[in-house]
Formats: structure tokens, C-alpha cells, sequence
């Protein structure tokens, strides 16, 4: 069993912080959901609040982490011109998926949209990270700034959604390879 | 000192919150809008070419990037100590990220340039 070092990279980029952060979704809209609803939840406790500071940061530091090692690392790779004379596409994502009518569609909406609404999920949850550590108990009085937050946030959820979810199907239509190989393990035979 | 449900705090204008918000629709807004400018536009597209190996993407966001944090900034400065009416503030934060969502979606993209 081996996998290649581009091919970690993107599990990293893919599982490690964009899975973190849609997990973490849950849990930060349930937050801001008792935030959101005082007169029908139980209020957070001082410990709860200091929790979700440091949940909201985190997911903040995730969401970054996505985008950028997405940008920087992975897409160059997705996106890479193949030499002059080259058929073998299979270590050029783009040029694999553009090459055929019936994978086209992959690049030209999936690639495009997700390239850039993945960036919606940092900048919200920036901002809302900032507006729960600067009002915190405060929020309670609030009503248009809870619900604000809380309505940026499920948005952020969808985005992140989006570009997960092309994301992984991309990578199953058109897989990020080449690299160093990495043994994980040895074969029996 | 005012007592609300979790204990004694003096309130905090809205002002802050506000700046944030709405920087935050315009930052969304601002990643479609480049995106679609480059894509548009050949020379824009090379504008945005930051980072070679990543493309006009590295000069799309970088900038989006920038127009929300200086506008955060400036925004900040000027509403910290305000209390603002946040109704239409949020309404035109949600126009703004509503757009951006529209914007960014790549088949919405190709019919505003006739594609």
C-alpha cells in the first residue's frame, strides 16, 4: 500500500482541514443557535463561552488552513500545463478533465465554482469568530447582530459544503498525483 | 453596570459588529466579482496572476482579501464607539453576499458575458 506525496498533500488539504472544518460546522451552529434563541435555550455557561471562543478560532484556523493549502499547494498541481507531445494526462487533473466532453463540465463548474466560493467559509467564519470573542454574553442584546452571525455562519456551512463536495468528486473524477512515493505498507505477495 | 441573562455587563454598541458584518458581505461580494472580472477579461486575468503556478486565483482572493480587511479596518475605526441601525446594514450585507453567491456560480458567470 502507497500513495504519493501529492496524493497526501491533498488528503491533508481535503480530509484533514476541510473534513475538520465541515464536522466542526455542527457543533458552531448549535452554539450559535443557543446564542441565537435565549428565550428558548439554556444560555451558555462562562466555561461554555470560553470553550466556543477558542472553537470559533479553531475553526477559523481550519478554514484558512483549507483554502490556502488548496490555493498554494494542491491547485497548482490540479492545474499544471503538460509538456509539448504528452497524451497521458494522468498527472494533469485539468487537462485530464478538459480533454473529454463528458468530463468537461467537472472543471467548468465544479473547479471554477468551488475555487472561489471556498474563500466565503474563511472570511465568515473570521467574522464571526470576532463578533462572539468581542460580544460574547453581550450578543444577548444583540438580536440583529445574533442573527446576522448566525445566518453568515449557515451560508459559510453551505459554501464549504460546495467546495468540499467538488472537491472530493473532482478528486475521484480526476485524481492529484505524482510526487515522491510514501510506502504506508508492504504488500504479502 | 446592566444584568442581562449571563451576569452583570455594560452593552457594547453595535458598531463593531457592524463593521465586521458587512466587510464581510463586501469580502464575499468582492471574491465573485474578481473572479468574474478575470474571467471576463484577459488583461484582468493577468493582473490577478500573483502567483504563476496558482494563477489568476492567487491575485483574485489576495485582493478580496485586501478590499475586506481595509475595509473592516476603516469601517472599525469609524463605527466602534456607534450604535448603528443594523436592519438595514444586514440587509445590504445579505444583498451583497446573496450577489456574491450568484456571482461565483460559474454557469450565472458565463451568461452574464453571453457565453
Amino acid at each position: 500500500m502507497q500513495m504519493s506525496f501529492r496524493e497526501l498533500l491533498t488528503l491533508l488539504h481535503g480530509m484533514g482541514f476541510g473534513g475538520l472544518l465541515l464536522l466542526a460546522f455542527s457543533g458552531a451552529l448549535i452554539g450559535l443557535y443557543r446564542i441565537c434563541t435565549p428565550d428558548r435555550s439554556s444560555p451558555l455557561t462562562g466555561w461554555e463561552q470560553n470553550l466556543f471562543r477558542i472553537y470559533l478560532i479553531a475553526m477559523a484556523v481550519l478554514a484558512w488552513g483549507t483554502v490556502l493549502s488548496g490555493a498554494y499547494i494542491v491547485y497548482p498541481w490540479y492545474r499544471a500545463h503538460p509538456p509539448e507531445g504528452i497524451t497521458d494526462y494522468s498527472e494533469y487533473p485539468q487537462r485530464l478533465l478538459l480533454s473529454s466532453p463528458t468530463t468537461e463540465g467537472w472543471h467548468n463548474v465544479g473547479m471554477e465554482w468551488k475555487e472561489h466560493i471556498a474563500w466565503f467559509a474563511p472570511i465568515i467564519i473570521t467574522m464571526v469568530a470576532y463578533i462572539f470573542i468581542k460580544y460574547g454574553s453581550n450578543l444577548s442584546k444583540h438580536r440583529q447582530v445574533r442573527k446576522a452571525a448566525f445566518a453568515f455562519a449557515v451560508t459559510a456551512f453551505i459554501a464549504a459544503t460546495i467546495a468540499g463536495s467538488f472537491g472530493a468528486l473532482l478528486n475521484k473524477h480526476a485524481p492529484v498525483r505524482g510526487g515522491a512515493i510514501i510506502k504506508i505498507m508492504e504488500g504479502t505477495k | 453596570m446592566k444584568s442581562n441573562q449571563y451576569g452583570n455587563e455594560s452593552e457594547i454598541p453595535n458598531g463593531s459588529a457592524a463593521a465586521a458584518i458587512l466587510s464581510a458581505g463586501v469580502g464575499c461580494f468582492s471574491v465573485s466579482v474578481f473572479g468574474l472580472l478575470g474571467d471576463a477579461f484577459p488583461a484582468v486575468a493577468h493582473f490577478f496572476n500573483f502567483y504563476n503556478p496558482t494563477g489568476p486565483l492567487s491575485g483574485v482572493s489576495t485582493t478580496a482579501i485586501i478590499v475586506w480587511l481595509a475595509l473592516w479596518a476603516v469601517l472599525f475605526r469609524s463605527w466602534k464607539a456607534s450604535s448603528l441601525p443594523m436592519g438595514k446594514i444586514n440587509a445590504i450585507a445579505f444583498l451583497l453576499l446573496g450577489l456574491g453567491l450568484l456571482l461565483s456560480f460559474p454557469p450565472f458567470g458565463d451568461f452574464l458575458q453571453g457565453k
